[in-house]
């Protein structure tokens, strides 16, 4: 996402330059400059050579180097050589933004330059602008050793050949003074990737590509203008797709891939420990020992500097299951990214949407560690990410900060809250005096839509039905009996039995899918299959944003798998102990499912807060949705 | 929603349109204030007018329902649809209720209930005498609730009011600065409104065409002027079919039906209700009207439809519906009783006892899964079509 914005806030405006301004135009680009990296960045002067003045803490944001860099060439070929090697070795101006080359380009393309700014003799500009460079040089070193972009060796074959053209360029030409200034980056580097920890691949890729695309782009910009252009934007698009496959886990990563299991382990926090033995079918899911980590995380949350407070204190209690519901980890997660953008401050040298969405991503991949995205979050998250990319460039960063806040304010308020209220008044139309309602496990809608019914005088019953390990059932019972509503509570074992009494069923879910599938708590299939059975109306509540435009057939390819001890031992009862010990046999594989997926046939209504639609209409109100969803 | 209104299909049959001469130029009613035969409010608020409206355009009139009425309209008994009224003039706009202007649009059997509060709907745009566009929603909106809860049963009337209400009010009217030419363009809108509301009925016709093939054996349920309209159109393109009309108890609908089909030489049989069963494997579809398209693709109509549909289903045969496309309404039943209920008497011929209780609903939900296609003015759809069109125009 950022790496897609970075050659469009650049490029956009300098295609206007080309084409309509003399060459002395840079300068006053770069000071309307709309990505400028806001508050904290150094006047254009401060950064123009003869400045010497720049302290080491203020770093010359990449953009600036890049007007420097083309305002300098009229005035004669300052890094000539140097420049016109390296544009031989790419031989294609536009190359670098090629997604294909994108990956070490970043280096080579700021070797030459970093030299180039010690020679000019400003040594505090030096020591800052370096890291910068030696970090995406040992990056891109790393990746070509490690992480071979899956579109093929070609590419990697290509990227070493400059790479060593670029370094034996470098070698010539460098003095002893630079090649020391060089080490010192390269060390300095390699310490910042350590303290970044898991968050480093990201943020390095980023300013990797940030930093060497522009330099590029100023040069070849001077040849041919408009091809350029074009070509930006086209490979920006397409680095975005492999930019988020390196960003974050995959959502849905195939956990049965060792490779890509070993190096999601490298870069998390939270350190897992995977179950033992899976059973087949669900191998490609997640599966740890739950509750071993927490005490150990507990006590690093005060060395952690790459998530902030409010999200590791989130993401543990995701961890330990404090928060569990779609849409109370949805509100908890934004809630927690709305304190973390208040204490946000952009980096000197980078530019908030850019820097702000690989924070988020680095939140997100920390809180996909502690227990998988739920849909909604996914779609939240979502959600945060598309206004951060569309917030209007010439915002200061106080005030894009507060846009984000108040932006997701309204969606908690607005997509969760509001969605609930008319959920329920339109849920409580089908509620008549008399009814016998019965509900599965803990839904925070139909416990609304309950409790309003109840304030309403109408009078019915409730069964609640229920089922191990969560049994989340008993909370909603005790919160539904407190009220005074009359309550049969049950497990699932018995809901064929109980089913013949019932008049309604309503159900949560944790999402709809587009073919009308209904995904929910693991046992909320089984509810509806035998209300169906026994011609008893199925509804499901759901809020309009947590309606997905997948599809889903079963319950096995996206999936969540519960910590398997739970099924295994009945806590309280020392006696049931016929499983002790036999975690580790090889002959025995427990399932925990935590969702299941209703085939749409079992559903009579979806009720959303555009209303009480059915199931088939599940794609209108995706559509629909989105189409709300861009303007807002 | 409206625009898309297949209606290119009667422009193409334009030489077709004469023979639709049962109603002579509606447009030109004179407006009468004097009807007092229907009072503003609904006379006897336990039966639903809706179907004694249509007992009194099928000409099947039950004892119970005459006894009823003339108690109910204190001996003025007004079953004569073809009446007209001379006008009283329009000076007495004052106490112009819309209730009255509706009842006399209504008054003409061929015109839907729907297009009737259409057009009074349009009336009161055009004899309102608002001077802001604001004053004249509300006056709309007072009105079309006016005509709402004259007959709450009537789905077709809601649905009517409500679709007017999007299509006319939802427009660029607003824009215009000047209110006259605003209030004109919605005049203009609510006319078109009208106009493609009353067209509906023939485009069902020209789409349901290509369904009815020779030698094929329809079963019809009660009196839907849409189907007859169906029938009548393939009759008159010379298809080859014979038709199976049930009795339609308690006000014999099918009976008149059987009559008007028999006129246009169309093999008629007549059955008994109870004999659907029966006759379905003879049965190569089954063509029935609606009361209301509800949400889920279902559809409300007149009682007998549901078991119809649920035979069909077991036999494999091809249950169509038409329907005008402003009888869509939101609405969601989830069974049958889950239903305004629209009550009517029943007349069984022998004096019930007191103990004994009478079922005494006019109609049931026919769930979507039982239907095969409906035939409505925005084309051919499937069932689950209806709720995509139902929510990208309340949306």
């Amino acid at each position: 996402m950022d790496s897609r914005r970075v050659p469009r806030t650049v490029s956009d405006p300098k295609v206007r330059q080309v084409g309509f301004f003399a060459p002395a135009a840079p300068l006053d680009r770069s000071e309307s400059g709309p990505p400028a990296p806001t508050s904290s960045s150094p006047p254009v002067s401060d950064v123009s050579p003869t400045g010497n003045s720049l302290s080491p803490v203020m770093i010359p944001p990449p953009r600036h180097l890049s007007t420097d860099l083309s305002r300098h060439f009229p005035l004669g070929p300052p890094v000539s050589p140097l420049r016109v090697a390296r544009a031989a070795d790419t031989s294609i101006p536009v190359g670098s933004y090629n997604p294909s080359e994108f990956s070490t380009p970043p280096a080579t393309a700021e070797d030459p330059l970093s030299p180039r700014w010690g020679r000019r003799g400003s040594s505090g500009k030096f020591a800052t602008s370096l890291p910068a460079g030696g970090f995406d040089m040992a990056l891109a070193k790393q990746k070509n050793a490690v992480n071979l972009p899956p579109d093929g060796g070609s590419n990697v074959e290509v990227q070493k050949e400059q790479k060593a053209v670029s370094g034996k360029a470098l070698k010539e030409k460098t003095t002893k003074a630079e090649r020391r200034a060089l080490q010192e980056a390269q060390r300095a580097a390699k310490a910042a990737a350590k303290g970044e920890g898991s968050k480093t691949p990201a943020a390095a890729v980023n300013t990797a590509n940030s930093n060497a695309g522009k330099p590029v782009k100023a040069v070849s910009q001077k040849k041919d203008s408009s091809s350029i252009a074009a070509s930006e934007k086209k490979g920006g698009d397409r680095q975005l797709d492999k930019d988020r496959k390196k960003d974050v886990p995959h959502p849905r990563m195939q956990f049965d891939d060792a490779n890509r299991v070993e190096k999601a382990k490298k870069r998390s926090v939270v350190k897992q420990t995977e179950a033992k033995n899976r059973v087949e079918l669900f191998r490609h899911l997640p599966q740890y020992e739950h509750g071993t980590q927490l005490p150990e995380l507990e006590s690093k949350f005060f060395q952690l500097d790459t998530v902030h407070p409010a999200v590791y204190k989130v993401g543990l209690r995701y961890l330990a299951g404090d928060i569990s519901g779609g849409n109370a980890r949805c509100i908890a997660m934004l809630q927690a990214f709305q304190e973390s953008i208040k204490d946000y401050s952009t980096p000197p040298e980078k530019s908030l949407i850019r820097d702000l969405t690989t924070k988020i991503n680095g939140y997100v991949s920390f809180l996909i560690e502690c227990r998988p995205l739920s849909i909604s979050m996914g779609i939240a998250i979502r959600f945060l990410k598309t206004r951060i990319a569309q917030l209007p460039l010439n915002l200061s960063e106080s005030e894009a900060k507060v846009h984000l806040i108040s932006d997701i304010d309204r969606f908690i308020s607005e997509k969760i809250i509001l969605a609930d209220k008319v959920i329920v008044k339109h849920a409580v139309t089908k509620i008549r005096d008399g009814d016998v309602l019965l509900t599965y496990a803990s839904s925070s809608a139909v416990e609304m839509l309950l409790l309003h019914a109840h304030e309403l005088g109408k009078q019915f019953r409730v069964v609640i039905v229920d089922s191990r390990p969560k049994l989340e059932g008993q909370k909603l019972l005790r919160r539904l009996v407190g009220k005074g509503i009359n309550c049969t509570y049950t497990h699932i074992n018995a809901v064929s039995y109980i089913m013949h009494e019932v008049s309604r069923v309503f159900l949560g879910a944790s999402s709809v899918l587009s073919n009308g599938t209904v995904y929910s708590r693991v046992g909320t299939a089984c509810v509806a299959m035998v209300a169906h059975q026994f011609h008893v109306p199925v509804l499901i509540c759901c809020e309009a944003y947590k309606f997905h435009e997948r599809v889903q057939l079963d319950s096995i390819c996206s999936n969540e798998l519960g910590d398997p001890d739970a099924i295994s031992k009945v806590s309280g009862r020392k006696e049931i102990n016929t499983l002790d010990g036999w975690a580790n046999s090889e002959n025995l594989q427990l399932l925990n499912l935590t969702y299941d997926a209703t085939p749409s046939d079992y559903v009579s209504m979806i009720i959303t807060d555009y209303g009480m639609i059915p199931p088939t209409s599940v794609p209108v109100i995706v559509r629909e949705y989105r189409r709300e969803h861009l303007w807002i | 929603m409206w625009y898309r209104s297949a209606s290119f299909i009667l422009d193409k049959q334009q030489q077709q349109q004469q023979q639709n001469d049962t109603v002579t130029n509606p447009e030109s009613r004179p407006l009468s204030p004097a009807s007092t035969a229907m009072a503003a409010e609904n006379p006897n608020a336990n039966i639903s007018m809706y179907y004694q409206t249509r007992a009194a355009h099928h000409g099947v009139v039950t004892n119970d329902w005459l006894a009823q009425a003339q108690a109910a309209v204190g001996g003025n008994t007004d079953d004569s649809v073809s009446d007209n009224y001379v006008s009283g003039g329009e000076e007495e706009n004052k106490r112009y209720s819309v209730v009255d202007e509706f009842n006399n649009w209504r008054k003409q059997p061929e015109l839907a209930e729907a297009v009737a509060a259409i057009r009074a709907l349009a009336s009161v745009i055009r004899s309102s005498q608002a001077t802001t566009m604001m004053e004249l929603e509300i006056e709309l909106k007072k009105a079309s609730d006016a005509l709402k809860s004259w007959d709450t049963t009537s789905i077709s009337l809601t649905a009517g009011c409500d679709l007017f209400m999007r299509y006319v009010t939802r427009t660029s009217a607003l824009e215009y600065e000047d209110f006259n030419s605003a209030k004109s363009r919605l005049l203009e809108r609510a006319e078109k409104f009208g106009e493609i509301s009353y067209k509906a009925r023939r485009i069902i016709a020209m789409l349901s065409q290509d369904f009815i093939f020779d030698g094929c054996t329809i079963l019809v349920h009660g009196f839907s002027r849409v189907v007859l309209e169906v029938l009548r159109t393939a009759a008159q393109n010379k298809k080859l079919f014979r038709v199976f009309c049930t009795e339609g108890r308690p006000d014999r609908t099918g009976l008149r039906l059987s009559n008007e089909l028999a006129k246009l030489d169309v093999p008629v049989k007549l059955l008994i209700d109870s004999a659907v069963a029966y006759s379905m494997d003879e049965v190569d579809m089954v063509f029935v009207g609606a009361d209301g398209v509800v949400e889920s693709g279902g559809i409300i109509n007149m009682m007998g439809t549901y078991q119809i549909a649920l035979v069909a289903k077991s036999m494999n045969k091809p249950v169509y519906v038409a329907a005008e496309s402003y009888k869509f309404a939101r609405l969601y039943p989830l069974d049958q009783k889950d239903m305004v209920p629209a009550l009517r008497p029943i007349d069984f011929g022998v004096p019930i006892p007191s103990k004994v209780e009478v079922e005494t609903s006019a109609r049931d939900y026919t769930p979507p899964q039982y239907l095969t296609l409906l035939f409505t003015d925005l084309g051919v759809l499937t069932p689950s079509v209806v709720s995509d069109e139902l929510i990208q125009l309340y949306l």
